[in-house]
């Protein structure tokens, strides 16, 4: 297990401030990367070697919190403490900030497109999520304020293929969003979490939702379509998501990120306790209960708390994490053998 | 981060006659510590001497001074890299717990080198809102949201100051 994860290269990206969060484009050739020093930057190889090709400093007044690519790679959206969002435009290596999206009452903590290209989702502390419909000439219209959680909203992902979108707060739930005749609606509450869900990962199908928390858990959701043979219940015509695995007893502290790699099935979290960690589902096991074992633990990944990890979107085991110590490292994650 | 409109500048307090205890003396230094040739590590009289001369919001008095922080409810490992501080409000809905708690934080950020984890909490039992207070102090995320909040980081930084 100790040679699993090998280091490749580590870059100060965010010198005496904080790395919050990377993106990876979907080409997977370029790696952006957001912190408390308000700047996103843009990351890309020259040789075996990282090199900055952008800085994008002129978009926010305070801390870049979460980047997110369109699926298209031709525009990146920041999502800032300063209540707003910056869509750029990608130009080369050229980025022009060519929407700000306001609206948020307070720090926007995150933002994700939608697998289409047509829509975009951001959330707040202010406790909403917004959905944002994006038209040909880069216009952007709120077309939903969601009011589901009862806290601070953490993170917002899509599900890879459908126009479903998943949610994390600090109330301690996960919530699911659907169109309905014009306007979006929650479509489902996933309790358990004992404390702050901090981010989630959907697998390469789409079925199972990851999230991870305070708690120090990662519980592993599954969609069971109504009248599913399982007999897991339904309401109405909405699928219902079941819990079918906890991984405790793993981290020491917060876990403040989970990847799904959409290549490998690979699941890797980010801890407060500087470590990297990789699982993978043990094949025997029932879909319906699947067990997960350790397959990489890195306990010094970093200096101090792991933030963010990132699985290349093209090259199988290459992964990006970003720490609290202001650096970004890059990883070749192996499976060992005999799993 | 912090709540409501609090006492500060309304001129009333919210507990007007706090119990007043004695400072502690200086830390009496040891021939091992001024030997520069034995490792130093942090031990908690060591964390409680950075936080004892903490301002309180609305007393002209230090934490020391209300015994909202004490010695003994300082836990650290140097070796493991751990602080855990319990502090204890004066009174049990105190408004101003979650300030008091950032300012022990920051003080701590601000202090100690970047391999700590720290841990700052109220004293179970002593805050009606210990569950909520104590989240909002763990979230670091809110705490560097607060801080990038110049009103905020200027109360804080009062508590901070050294009084003249």
């Amino acid at each position: 297990m100790k040679d699993s994860l090998v280091l490749l290269g580590r870059v100060p990206a965010h010198p005496d401030s904080r790395c919050w969060f990377l993106a990876w484009n979907p080409a997977g050739t370029l790696l952006a990367s957001c912190g408390g020093d308000r700047s996103v930057r843009i990351w890309g190889t020259e040789g075996d070697s990282w090199i900055c090709k952008s800085v994008l400093s002129e978009g926010h007044q305070r801390t870049v919190r979460k980047v997110a690519w369109s699926p298209c790679g031709n525009y990146l959206a920041s999502a800032s403490f300063d209540a707003t969002t910056c869509i750029w435009k990608k130009n080369q290596d050229d980025f022009e900030c060519v929407t700000t999206l306001e609206g948020h009452e307070n720090e926007v903590k995150s933002v994700a497109w939608a697998p289409s290209g047509n829509l975009l989702a951001t959330c707040s502390r202010d406790k909403s999520v917004w959905v944002w419909e994006v038209d040909e000439e880069d216009e952007y219209e709120c077309v939903s304020v969601l009011n589901s959680h009862t806290q601070d909203v953490k993170h917002v992902v899509w599900h890879p293929s459908q126009e479903l979108l998943a949610s994390a707060s600090y109330d301690d739930t996960v919530k699911l969003y659907r169109e309905e005749e014009d306007d979006w609606v929650c479509c489902a509450t996933l309790e358990g979490h004992e404390s702050t869900v901090w981010s989630l990962a959907f697998d390469p199908s789409g079925q199972r939702l990851a999230s991870c928390s305070d708690d120090r858990t990662v519980r592993i959701w599954r969609q069971y379509p109504p009248d599913n043979e399982q007999g897991v219940a339904c309401s109405g015509s909405d699928p219902s998501w079941k819990c079918i695995c906890t991984l405790s007893g793993f981290h020491s502290r917060t876990i403040y990120d989970v990847a799904w790699c959409q290549l490998t099935g690979a699941l890797a979290t980010a801890c407060g306790d500087d470590a990297i960690r990789v699982f993978e589902e043990d094949p025997s096991s029932d879909p319906q209960q699947p067990t997960f074992s350790l397959t990489a633990h890195l306990p010094q990944a970093h200096s101090q708390d792991v933030n963010c990890v990132a699985w290349n979107p093209k090259e199988q085991g290459l992964l990006a994490s970003c720490s609290d110590d202001g650096e970004v490292a890059f990883w070749k994650y192996q499976r060992p053998e005999g799993i | 981060m912090v709540g409501g409109g609090g006492a500060v500048g309304s001129g009333l307090l919210e507990n007007a006659n706090p119990l007043i205890y004695e400072r502690s003396g200086e830390r009496p230094v040891t021939a091992g510590e001024e030997d520069e040739q034995v490792p130093d590590s942090i031990d908690a009289r060591e964390i409680f001497d950075l936080i004892r001369s903490i301002n309180d919001p609305e007393h002209p008095l230090t934490l020391e001074e209300l015994n909202v922080v004490e010695q003994v409810r300082v836990q650290v490992s140097d070796p493991e890299s751990t602080v855990a501080v319990a502090f204890t409000p004066t009174i049990p809905h105190c408004s101003m717990a979650t300030l008091i708690g950032l300012s022990i934080k920051v003080k701590l950020l601000r202090s100690l080198p970047q391999r700590f984890k720290m841990d700052v909490h109220i004293t179970p039992g002593t805050h009606a809102s210990e569950h909520a207070v104590n989240k909002q102090l763990a979230d670091k995320e809110r705490v560097a949201a607060a801080l990038e909040n110049t009103h905020l980081l200027e109360v804080v930084n009062q508590c901070l100051s050294a009084r003249s």
